[in-house]
């Protein structure tokens, strides 16, 4: 029976929730093609107790390759431990999280195989036995449908894309050897600074608050930081390019081409005009609110729902309406 | 010091992009082609590296079709010193591209490779890593800050919600992403520079491009939106609009 691989991600001894989408995905495919799925995960001493938590989403088997040496990351060592549990097994396909790990780490991956690889899918099929997967290019302004022409697909997989199931698995557990050499500890992490305290990263947040150059000033971003905090931990804040360019806000936020496509649950569009860059990075969100002072804007085109308005005034009131709401 | 600055032709952010009649590709018409935005990111970097050290040589190189020499003069312009163009056309694998760019850069013993994060084409995000492991040096990828100096580089590299900071001795590669590096616009006496600046122009040796591209479509039209209504009135009818009819709230 073939085999399909889910490379799992842990950080700070959880399991990152992206990694349970990877296995659904994993799982699907598998499914359709008559594979069994397997999931990878490599991390310091104390992880193995957290193969169990990917086995809850269907991983028959969990390779572990947990050394002190892993605590924190480092591509080019996960990347040939990654590469020399992977070569000679016979995986019909291995599925990564196109996160900030996993963006850094297939490619690595690929190289060192020798093996093609798409990366960011946002949606995979099975055609006639055959792979089929969708990704965008252009930042979204257009999606292609490709195959990967080699024995073992190499695929990375968007977050907030693939909807986790669980599938509960009894998965037996086995060691993956750690091969990391001398020169694939080149490059170290000395430290990991954390962003504030609260801030989900725009690339994942299920809810995502956006402000655009109709905010005249960084002064007024506390207006998008109220509504944030009415909406809980799952709400982050985005910027458009113009803000970002502006030197309003940071890159990290920053929504569209040249920064990041998002596909969240809800996409508050605040003071965004919509130009067509922005548009492509974010139109794959489930709803879109759009808030803008002129009612001929771009962004009303694509926006489920809109009101016409200056953020002064509609903001506080939503972000009132809305602590109502969740204190009730 | 020596950097090899690596930089792709692809179509102007804003542009309208068509697919073409085949299906499979975008209509040149009427786009307006561009240096990668990372890639000028990237360049604006090593060529500030260079007047730090006071010394030293950025090399701009890319594999792409005849007009890509276009974009490799933009680079000598903004301040490169020479550039090389290896033809061929760059397909989807970022793999046969890295192997074009290592067959090249293995020689040229640069201390520096650097790349923007990803061509804003075909937005795969993998070659640069790709390009280090094929020729075994170190890699930083995600690149906001960095600093060379004692023979090291020092990076901050942005994650979800947080910044690794890290280092590798030289030589290395380091994938730029957007922040500290807004480039430089080319002066007039940058651009006739430009012009009797060394070029080299080679075939690139590509790898066999093994992703099947079977077409393009365009992402899903979304339905109709409506506009709730006007000022902080509008409030109550769009809460319960996410309430009760979207359930996102």
């Amino acid at each position: 029976m073939s085999k399909i691989l889910a490379v799992a991600e842990q950080r700070g001894g959880a399991i990152r929730s992206v990694s349970h989408e990877v296995l659904t995905a994993a799982r699907t495919v598998a499914v359709s093609v008559g594979a069994d799925v397997h999931a990878a995960l490599i991390g310091p001493a104390a992880i193995g107790s957290l193969a169990a938590d990917l086995g809850r989403f269907g991983a028959a088997t969990v390779h572990v390759a947990a050394d002190g040496a892993f605590a924190t990351y480092s591509g080019d060592a996960f990347a040939a431990t990654l590469a020399e549990h992977i070569r000679d097994a016979g995986y019909w396909a291995v599925f990564f999280p196109a996160s900030a790990m996993g963006k850094d780490l297939a490619p690595r991956v690929a190289a060192r195989l020798d093996l093609p690889l798409a990366t960011d899918a946002t949606a995979l099929d099975v055609d006639n036995g055959e792979l089929v997967i969708e990704r965008p290019i252009l930042a979204g302004r257009a999606f292609a449908r490709l195959t990967i022409d080699a024995p073992t697909r190499l695929v990375s997989l968007r977050p907030n894309t693939f909807r986790a199931q669980e599938h509960a698995a009894a998965a037996s557990i086995q060691t993956m050897a750690a091969t990391a050499s001398s020169d694939d500890r080149r490059a170290v992490i000395t430290e990991v600074t954390a962003a504030a305290a609260g801030n989900l990263d725009v690339a994942e947040a299920p809810i995502i608050i956006s402000g655009g150059r109709g905010m005249k000033g960084p002064e007024n971003w506390h207006l998008l930081e109220a509504l944030r905090d009415a909406l809980g931990a799952r709400a982050a804040l985005g910027a458009s390019r113009a803000v970002v360019d502006a030197g309003w806000r940071p890159h990290a936020e920053q929504v569209g081409q040249t920064g990041k496509t998002v596909s969240p649950n809800l996409y508050f569009a605040v003071a965004i005009s919509g130009a067509m860059q922005h548009l492509a990075g974010m139109r794959s969100s489930g709803t879109i609110v759009a808030i803008n002072k002129d009612p001929d804007a771009p962004i009303f085109k694509v926006a489920d729902y809109g009101i016409v308005g200056d953020v002064h005034d509609v903001l506080p009131a939503l972000t009132s309406a809305i602590s109502a709401m969740e204190n009730t | 010091m020596k950097i090899a600055v690596c930089l792709k032709r692809v179509p102007d952010t804003e542009s309208r992009v068509r697919i073409a009649d085949d299906g499979r590709s975008i209509d040149p018409a009427g786009i307006k082609y561009v240096v990668g935005p990372y890639d000028e990111f990237a360049l604006e970097a090593a060529l500030r590296l260079k007047e730090a050290a006071g010394e030293g040589e950025v090399v701009v190189i890319s594999v792409g079709e005849a007009a890509s020499a276009e974009q490799l003069r933009a680079g000598l312009a903004m301040g490169a010193d020479r550039a090389v163009l290896l033809k061929g056309q760059p397909g989807m694998d970022g793999l046969a591209t890295a192997k074009a760019l290592a067959a090249e850069l293995r020689d040229m013993h640069a201390d520096l490779i650097m790349t923007g994060i990803k061509a804003t084409d075909h937005d795969q995000q993998q070659i640069g890593p790709m390009l280090a492991t094929l020729l075994g040096i170190p890699s930083i990828t995600v690149v906001a800050a960095m600093e060379v100096a004692d023979g090291k580089v020092k990076a901050h590299r942005e994650i979800e919600g947080g910044v690794e900071h890290v280092e590798a001795p030289l030589p290395a590669l380091v994938a730029i992403t957007k922040q500290a590096f807004n480039p430089r616009l080319a002066s007039l006496k940058g651009i006739m520079a430009a012009k009797k600046k060394p070029f080299e122009e080679k075939e690139a040796q590509l790898g066999v491009d093994r992703i099947r591209l079977i077409g393009l479509a365009y992402p899903p039209e979304r339905p109709e939106g409506r506009i709730v209504g006007n000022g902080a009135d509008a409030v109550p009818e769009l809460v319960r609009l996410l309430r009760e009819e979207a359930r996102v709230i």
